[in-house]
């Protein structure tokens, strides 16, 4: 009996360690997808960006976010402060059995849920994209992944009021996509539009990304990367049941993201009368996020079609916030923000423990947290070392001004 | 000697190369320009936002032939390049005052 446990610790822990390194890679499919997107002279920069966010999220979580996230704490509100993560599992605690037993190690759930952090932050950078000054976007990044996603985390998944009130979210479309893009809107209405998205009269100009192809692997990857952050999120694989709701959670998770792409691609067809690929790729992400709350109790048409609502969902909001002068280059405040409060609510269809007032309440609470801090946060860094790059900077792109160098060098010399 | 400056669809490039070398000619420059005529733009859909494509994609053939040839090169790359349809381009003919071979030093028509 004891060797079965050891084994299925083992096997649980193996499993939530491979999630961990698929959602790893999801990194990576927010620098290419954001690298499409965004113009040729402003490609290094967000390179730049999306891999040192990476890394900042990763220091600050062990310093202290995860203790923050998961620490002990007296009251549901506040969470306790502390540093760095424990000891791992000892084996006669594993081995004791029952419902308190520890079924896989510390460091794995450390190493899970750090990847989470960093793709919240992720979200970030592609809305401000093209146009903030990148040691300010590094230096909220700080602020974000050591405390602002850490304290909303702790409400839900450390056990705090948010999951006490019954507020049912899987595996992140408000803890981590909502969440993400409400710090992002924060930071684009104090930024402001790229110079050009807009004309005098007001109308909307189109700044078309650079590299169609690339955008385009990024969704593969984020597609990819999705099974691991959805699919981890059960936490567990070492039994019939759990081996069946991974599987479950995995279907319904590429279900939701095919629903995505067709609704959204219909969607553009008969809204601009064209095929928009940048569209069906949002409507693609739209489909993940949607399906993030509740990806396990929703039979797989079902995940179908709250992904494909979460695709018409996208196309609109996109268009729309263009025309209030909320300038996304890629559409992240569309995908993570406006579609991950539909996945919030639309857990109420198939989870019987989700109640909508619960729902509601845990999605205001993210969104407003969030929001607030966030803008505390740029305002304070706007007020001291401004967060825009000058106009003639932005004119000439951030490669050459905030990296000193081209993502794709021409006319460098001959030889 | 004259210069022949010509303006063409790009899938229209390889039919003038060949047919430009079965009546002779020694040496073409070709160039990938953009620019607009009576074909005008068209325009372009970027999520949901249109903008307009002023300047299409367009070859430029410069080729310099004594003055003798200009007629039957000026005919041929106008049968080639045909396709009746708008945007086929334009021809300019031009006097070139000299030309020198860089190798050898030779001038003028000798030197094409």
């Amino acid at each position: 009996m004891d060797a079965v446990k050891e084994l299925s610790y083992a096997l649980d822990t193996f499993y939530f360690l491979m999630s961990g390194a698929l959602v790893m890679w999801m990194a990576a499919g927010f620098a290419m997808l954001e690298a499409g997107m965004v113009r040729a002279k402003n490609t290094a920069e967000i390179l730049i960006k999306n891999i040192s966010l990476f890394a900042i999220a990763c220091i600050m979580y062990l310093l202290m976010g995860y203790s923050i996230m998961y620490g002990e704490s007296a009251s549901g509100y506040i969470p306790s402060f502390g540093f760095l993560i424990g000891d791992d599992h000892a084996l006669k605690d594993v081995l004791a059995g029952g419902d308190d037993a520890p079924y896989y190690s510390l460091m794995a759930d450390f190493f899970f849920q750090v990847v989470f952090v960093a793709t919240a932050m992720s979200i970030v950078s592609g809305a401000v994209a093209e146009r903030m000054k990148l040691w300010v976007f590094l230096a909220f990044a700080v602020v974000m992944t050591g405390i602002i996603y850490p304290v909303q985390g702790f409400w839900k998944w450390g056990g705090g009021f948010l999951d006490q009130l019954g507020f049912q979210d899987f595996a992140g479309s408000g803890v981590v996509h909502m969440c993400g893009a409400a710090a992002a809107l924060a930071g684009v209405l104090l930024l402001g539009a790229r110079k050009g998205k807009y004309g005098a009269d007001g109308s909307v100009n189109a700044i078309p990304g650079c590299n169609m192809p690339l955008a385009t692997l990024g969704t593969f990857i984020l597609w990819l990367g999705w099974f691991g952050f959805n699919g981890g999120s059960e936490l567990k694989l070492s039994d019939v049941g759990e081996a069946n709701a991974v599987a479950a959670v995995f279907v319904n998770t590429n279900m939701a993201a095919a629903g995505g792409v067709i609704a959204a691609m219909i969607a553009a067809r008969l809204l601009f009368g064209r095929t928009d690929l940048t569209m069906a790729l949002n409507g693609a992400l739209a489909g993940l996020v949607a399906i993030t709350a509740e990806p396990l109790y929703p039979s797989p048409l079902m995940a179908t079609a709250i992904g494909a609502v979460g695709g018409i969902i996208v196309v609109f909001s996109i268009v729309s916030l263009d025309k209030i002068k909320i300038d996304d280059p890629v559409g992240a405040i569309s995908v993570h923000g406006v579609v991950g409060m539909w996945g919030l609510l639309a857990v109420t269809f198939s989870n019987p423990d989700a109640t909508l007032v619960a729902q509601l309440i845990g999605l205001v609470t993210i969104f407003v947290w969030t929001f607030v801090a966030s803008l505390i946060v740029w305002g304070i860094l706007k007020a001291v070392i401004g967060i825009r790059v000058s106009e003639e900077e932005e004119f000439n792109g951030v490669d050459v001004s905030e990296c000193g160098l081209e993502a794709y060098p021409e006319f460098t010399g001959g030889k | 000697m004259k210069l022949i400056t010509a303006i063409i669809k790009p899938f229209k490039l390889d039919d003038v190369r060949e047919t430009l070398s079965e009546i002779g000619v020694q040496g073409i420059t070709a160039t990938e320009v953009k620019g607009f005529g009576r074909q005008k733009g068209h325009t372009e859909l970027y999520r949901g936002a249109e903008y307009v494509v002023d300047f299409l994609p367009k070859v430029k053939l410069e080729i310099a032939v004594s003055a003798d040839m200009v007629d039957q090169v000026t005919e041929a790359i106008a049968k080639a390049a045909k396709t009746g349809k708008i945007g086929d381009g334009k021809i300019f003919v031009s006097d070139l005052e000299q030309a020198i071979r860089i190798r050898t030093g030779e001038t003028g028509s000798d030197a094409l």
